[in-house]
């Protein structure tokens, strides 16, 4: 087996993702793009668990298997603020976010409907 | 040449291209697609270098569950069907960065490893992997546990409208399936 195969095809998937978290205007896509770029780690680490040896044995499938779990959290995260975004602004598009404060106009309301605060679940 | 290699490279191929697809489509459901395609080309890699468990776990969790994600995700937002074209900013410095990551990468993989061969380790099952994280990697793994926790509660926070977010309260508590005006101020 020669490892320079995979290498090479991580390298250019990351490089994929990299292109992908720039170019794209579209949030889910842009998370799209992050799991490029999550793969194409992963298969550096599997790699490298056949071509590097170390003290303990598999290692890097191990890691291999701890970045899915990551990438998983992030996805349940990343989606979910996504999707809030979207009921905000009724768009995902990521370079029309405002990055700063909105002004104190539009909530007068909210004075009046908080109540006191009583069980944050319901 | 064995016939590992020739696997590696139709499955990178395969990978690479279909990856070229997600970046580079007009439809947001095909992007999705041609994810699955990729993230299983992906599996088909690690199945070749002898990750078995990885691989299987691969197929459930990304492409079983991650890209069903994103999927429903690209339909809650109402995405339209169709090619649409402002999903792509202008991008010559999307250009430059990821073709300077991708290959510098490359040339660094290349120079390290030329055209070396390597013995295929003995393959990494489950009993094998399961061994190594309940005995040398308990700690990661239980704070692992704890993260997809939080990362959990953080999700449902998120998405419930009723549960600290102060702007738009008023419409808010107005909208369907939403509470009552009472309990369903700001935290």
């Amino acid at each position: 087996m020669r490892p320079v195969i995979p290498y090479v095809t991580a390298a250019l998937l990351f490089g994929l993702g990299v292109y992908g978290v720039l170019r794209r205007r579209n949030a889910v896509l842009v998370l799209m793009a992050v799991e490029l770029m999550l793969n194409a780690v992963n298969l550096i680490l599997v790699t490298a668990d056949t071509t590097v040896r170390s003290v303990l044995p598999h290692s890097g499938q191990v890691f291999a298997l701890f970045v899915i779990v990551l990438a998983a959290a992030e996805i349940g995260v990343g989606l979910a603020i996504v999707l809030q975004l979207y009921r905000l602004r009724a768009s995902v598009a990521v370079d029309e976010v405002p990055l700063t404060e909105p002004a104190e106009s539009p909530r007068p309301a909210v004075a009046a409907s908080a109540g006191p605060d009583r069980e944050a679940g319901r | 040449m064995t016939g590992a290699d020739l696997l590696l490279i139709a499955l990178g191929a395969v990978a690479v291209g279909s990856g070229v697809l997600v970046v580079t489509t007009k439809h947001l459901v095909r992007a999705g697609l041609y994810l699955v395609v990729c993230l299983g080309a992906l599996a088909g890699d690690y199945l070749v270098l002898g990750a078995e468990l990885v691989a299987w776990v691969q197929v459930l969790i990304y492409v079983g569950a991650v890209v069903v994600l994103l999927l429903f995700a690209v339909m809650l937002t109402r995405a339209p069907i169709g090619a649409s074209d402002d999903l792509d900013r202008p991008g010559w410095p999307a250009a430059l960065i990821g073709g300077g990551a991708g290959l510098g990468l490359t040339v660094l993989l290349v120079d390290a490893y030329r055209w070396s061969t390597v013995a295929l380790a003995e393959a990494g099952t489950a009993e094998r992997l399961g061994e190594q994280i309940f005995r040398s990697w308990v700690l990661p793994f239980e704070v692992l546990s704890v993260l997809l926790l939080s990362a959990l509660v953080g999700a449902v926070v998120l998405s419930r409208p009723d549960i600290g977010r102060p702007a738009p309260a008023a419409d808010r508590t107005a909208a369907p399936g939403g509470v009552d005006v009472e309990t369903g101020g700001r935290r």
